[in-house]
């Protein structure tokens, strides 16, 4: 494509090219000169136009201006910006430039404008995308044609443009066709490509396109079981836990208000993924999704655990992952209550205000059919940390503290029908508030407030669903 | 311009949906499957279907789904759909 001999690659917006413009005349007829931004430069000689840039990429330019030798269609030699001597010695003529500073700098090439990077990057994915194109008319309102087509959860959408689907494949290495998970309940098989238009849509960035795809990975596992998740009377839903460095590097919440509003990935990485389950599964509320009441955290719900701040081992280190691992804990979640205890400053106490209102998940009554995640707060916290309890002891006293009296949680004591059948409940003895793994516990929230969360769960286990954790892959 | 959006859903072909299987006229001399989904109670429900059905002729087979919040094994559904004419499904609780 170059020809063979000297090359110089320009633009005009530099004012080093603009300087050297009467060397590269001077230079003219032994000179193939590329212009990156208007071919009648330089002004009397002009330029071939590499405006599309084909040839500053293929020539890897990253100055302008750059001289080159290119030999057999290699480039074998170069010189970058201004240099008397170097450019005298690199074309064999003397006297080059009489008038001119010995040196001057370049300028950046037009190939790293982050507009050319981007279009590059688009144009290079977008022959990987074969989802349908669905063409609005001209009178149509784009974020009404969303909510028409079904595609939104109640909330607004970010238009899925084949632009800003692209650049949101590039936010993972796998490819676009690959398939992440059969996704309940149509058990569709899910393409990255799918998910990436579902996080442009719930207005995830790039950079969080690894976590969407492991939490939709971990979602879709027999052991999850999102189908009954979704099919479930009860009010629960998918809930995303992240861990390691990735919640660094997408910015992610782990402190105040952490469970709450107003960040984005907390926001739109949970909405993802419910966005995927709806749209590519066929999972829609009313239809295969029968929820009584549903809980606000069908919308998105997710956060990272404040590891920094944990007097514990992560929650993912806890089950299984390596230290420094990015990873997502999914957890078949209800709505999330608080447990207010401010006058605890002994751990013993502490626990006992836990297992107290642990007792209450689902019902007070009910038991090892619901699993809870407890989130411990930095203020509740450091109770721990100063008194040298592990997690593993504070979960041994909640486990004691938990063996609830058969005579209690028997069908029709204290005047409530609901309970354990009598078959279970052997007079005099106790049994588990929680299966065995039945308790997750995680560390989060800010800095101010002596509460900490509990957050219930669904069916367990193998008859419903099991927390699944996850490595997340770029 | 007319602007373009791409395809978030899984683009399967409305109007696809599956035909009825053929119906069976009387149970009488039928093999009938229950299919109980494991949740409390659904059994009682079967057991008095199954008392009917049985006065009136039909042979009863009865299949239980390892736990109500997953779909029917594939084997399983193979078995009922290879040995049963018809299929009864029972909720409960």
């Amino acid at each position: 494509m170059v020809p063979d001999g000297l090359v110089a690659v320009v633009k005009r917006g530099c004012p080093t090219c603009e300087l050297v413009a009467p060397v590269l005349a001077q230079l003219h007829d032994q000179l193939t000169i590329y212009s990156q931004d208007d071919p009648t430069f330089p002004d009397g000689i002009g330029a071939h136009d590499d405006t599309a840039l084909d040839v500053s990429f293929a020539l890897d330019i990253d100055t302008v201006p750059t001289l080159l030798r290119v030999q057999d269609g290699h480039v074998v030699d170069r010189v970058v910006g201004w240099e008397r001597a170097g450019w005298e010695k690199f074309t064999g003529v003397d006297d080059l430039g009489a008038g001119l500073p010995d040196w001057r700098p370049g300028c950046g090439s037009r190939t790293h404008d982050p507009d050319v990077v981007d279009a590059r990057l688009v144009a290079s994915i977008m022959p990987h995308l074969h989802a349908r194109l669905v063409e609005l008319g001209d009178a149509e309102d784009e974020s009404e044609a969303m909510y028409a087509r079904g595609w939104s959860d109640g909330l607004p959408l970010v238009p899925p443009t084949p632009a800003r689907v692209a650049r949101m494949c590039a936010g993972t290495s796998r490819d676009p066709s690959e398939v992440v998970a059969v996704v309940p309940p149509d058990l569709v098989e899910c393409t990255v490509e799918k998910v990436a238009i579902n996080a442009v849509m719930a207005g995830c960035l790039p950079d969080y396109l690894p976590v969407v795809l492991t939490a939709l990975e971990a979602a879709c596992t027999d052991a999850f079981n999102m189908h009954g998740l979704l099919a479930t009377t009860w009010l629960s839903g998918p809930l995303v836990v992240v861990n390691g460095p990735v919640t660094r590097t997408i910015g992610m919440n782990s402190g105040v208000n952490a469970l709450g509003q107003g960040n984005r990935a907390n926001a739109t990485i949970g909405r993802a993924l419910q966005l995927v389950i709806r749209n590519v599964g066929g999972g829609r509320p009313g239809e295969v999704d029968r929820a009584t009441f549903g809980n606000p955290g069908k919308y998105t719900f997710c956060f990272a655990e404040d590891e920094a701040g944990s007097p514990w081992e992560s929650l993912a280190v806890e089950r299984g992952l390596p230290e420094g691992a990015s990873a997502v804990t999914l957890f078949a979640a209800e709505g999330v209550r608080g447990v207010v205890d401010q006058l605890s400053r002994e751990p013993e106490s502490l626990a006992r205000s836990y297992a107290a209102c642990l007792r209450t998940v689902a019902h007070p009554k009910n038991i090892f059919v619901w699993d809870a995640m407890l989130i411990v707060s930095p203020e509740h916290g450091r109770v721990f940390r100063d008194a040298g309890w592990t997690k593993s002891r504070l979960r041994q006293e909640l486990d004691a503290l938990l063996q609830l009296p058969a005579d209690e949680i028997v069908r029709g004591a204290g005047g409530i029908a609901e309970g354990m059948p009598e078959a279970l409940c052997q007079p005099g003895t106790t049994l588990p508030k929680f299966r065995p793994g039945g308790l997750l516990i995680t560390h989060a929230g800010g800095s101010a407030g002596l509460f900490s969360a509990i957050i219930g769960g669904w069916a367990s286990g193998a008859v419903g669903s099991e927390p699944v954790t996850r490595e997340v892959r770029t | 311009m007319s602007k373009r959006l791409l395809d978030p859903t899984s683009e399967r072909q409305a109007g696809t949906a599956r035909e009825r299987a053929k119906r069976r006229g009387a149970l009488g001399g039928k093999h009938v499957a229950l299919l109980d989904i494991s949740k409390p109670r659904g059994s009682v429900f079967l057991d008095r279907v199954e008392e009917l059905l049985r006065a009136r002729g039909a042979d009863v087979s009865r299949f239980s789904k390892p736990t109500f919040t997953k779909p029917a094994p594939v084997d399983l559904r193979h078995e009922i759909t290879s040995t049963c004419d018809v299929v009864i499904e029972a909720l409960a609780d």
